[in-house]
């Protein structure tokens, strides 16, 4: 029998969580960075979809806490928590976070892809978890594919195929 | 959020015809440069969540072409105009005579016509735009980018991703005879720029 292989999604300034067999996507990165956590003794996992660095910018009502970097990794840590995953084994891995266009005057806003990896990596830090592997930067999109059991993340671009973090 | 939650019929209408304007001015740039009718279809203007909006090109890691500009002045925001990549090869043909050759790479030639077909039809879309309005727009200069949907569209919805989770899409195509020359151009305008449009326009705003 062939095994049917779960695929969870994860769109645009969202989070979800896996836990057993399966993958966890996401795709389409650019200036976003899509963050993962990984126990791989309970085999657990998560991963975020972040847009911006911070949440100090929210103009919204009801504040969707995946799309910040600094509202989203705590709330990932929280969700694989509860799936059963330990904090002190949890690693971290992330991608994206790219420079698309290049303006000769760059604005802050331009900048945004380099500014969500560095907020995402004061986050971690904060809390602890250790980022064991990171393929950010560049001027290209990224989709990005955790698998569940073993923790590799799969990172497909246009221009340089598929990579394993 | 409430502008845009409840934005009246007829405003919608008179983003339509903004739409209308700027790209109908384009399609005629493009047309003269071609020598050949272009045609357009009727604007769409939608209010949709970020993941569908790489949906109305089909999907977040269909690989296109973009031209990305910064629109800079009375009301800023973010002009796209997107083609599949085998529409950009096509278009390269038919302007310049270039071969077409690989249809996943450009070389550094096409590269630099794309850039500034880019331009013209940017540059042609925002003029009839600030004339209409009599707002003042100023385009950077266009980047260009072959590369997933969802990577490029993102950057056009930073500005509207600290208000919600949607962006108001001024979404326009064109269409040439036997469908060779296709192109959709996204005016993402910011949050802030609607207000000015309508007031420029003569739209009372009233809150509620």
């Amino acid at each position: 029998m062939i095994d049917e292989q779960r695929v969870v999604k994860v769109g645009m300034a969202d989070l979800n969580v896996i836990s057993g067999h399966g993958l966890i996507r996401t795709t389409g990165l650019g200036s976003c960075v899509g963050l993962t956590l990984h126990d791989p003794l309970k085999k657990v996992a998560g991963l975020a979809h972040v847009m911006l660095p911070s949440s100090e910018i929210a103009r919204e009502g009801a504040l969707n806490v995946a799309k910040y970097a600094d509202t989203a990794v705590p709330k990932l840590l929280e969700e694989v928590l509860a799936l059963g995953a330990c904090k002190s084994r949890l690693v971290a891995k992330m991608a994206g976070g790219a420079q698309m266009f290049t303006f000769a005057r760059a604005t802050d806003t331009m900048r945004i892809g380099p500014r969500n990896v560095e907020a995402c990596k004061a986050k971690l830090q904060e809390l602890g978890i250790p980022l064991i592997a990171e393929d950010t930067g560049g001027n290209y999109g990224r989709t990005i594919e955790l698998d569940c059991e073993t923790g590799t993340l799969f990172i497909r671009s246009v221009q340089k195929g598929v990579k394993e973090l | 959020m409430d502008l845009f939650n409840h934005m009246e019929e007829f405003k919608m209408d008179v983003l339509k015809e903004v739409g209308n304007i700027g790209a109908g001015n384009a399609a005629t740039a493009l047309s003269r440069l071609l020598n050949k009718p272009i045609d357009m279809a009727v604007p769409k203007v939608q209010m949709l969540p970020f993941e569908a909006i790489s949906e109305q090109v089909g999907g977040a890691e269909q690989v296109v072409l973009a031209i990305f500009l910064r629109v800079e002045g009375d009301a800023p925001g973010n002009l796209f105009f997107i083609q599949s990549p085998e529409a950009a090869k096509k278009l390269l043909h038919r302007l310049a005579g270039f071969e077409v050759e690989g249809e996943d790479s450009f070389s550094e030639m096409e590269w630099s016509a794309l850039s500034e077909i880019g331009n013209i039809l940017a540059g042609s879309y925002l003029s009839s735009l600030a004339d209409f309005t009599s707002l003042q727009m100023t385009p950077t200069v266009p980047a260009l980018a072959l590369d997933m949907a969802g990577a490029i569209l993102s950057y056009g919805l930073l500005q509207f991703g600290e208000m919600g989770d949607s962006a108001l899409l001024i979404d326009t195509t064109f269409i040439e005879g036997q469908h060779e020359v296709e192109g959709q151009f996204f005016l993402i305008p910011d949050p802030e720029s609607f207000a000015k449009i309508f007031a420029a326009l003569g739209v009372p705003l009233e809150h509620d």
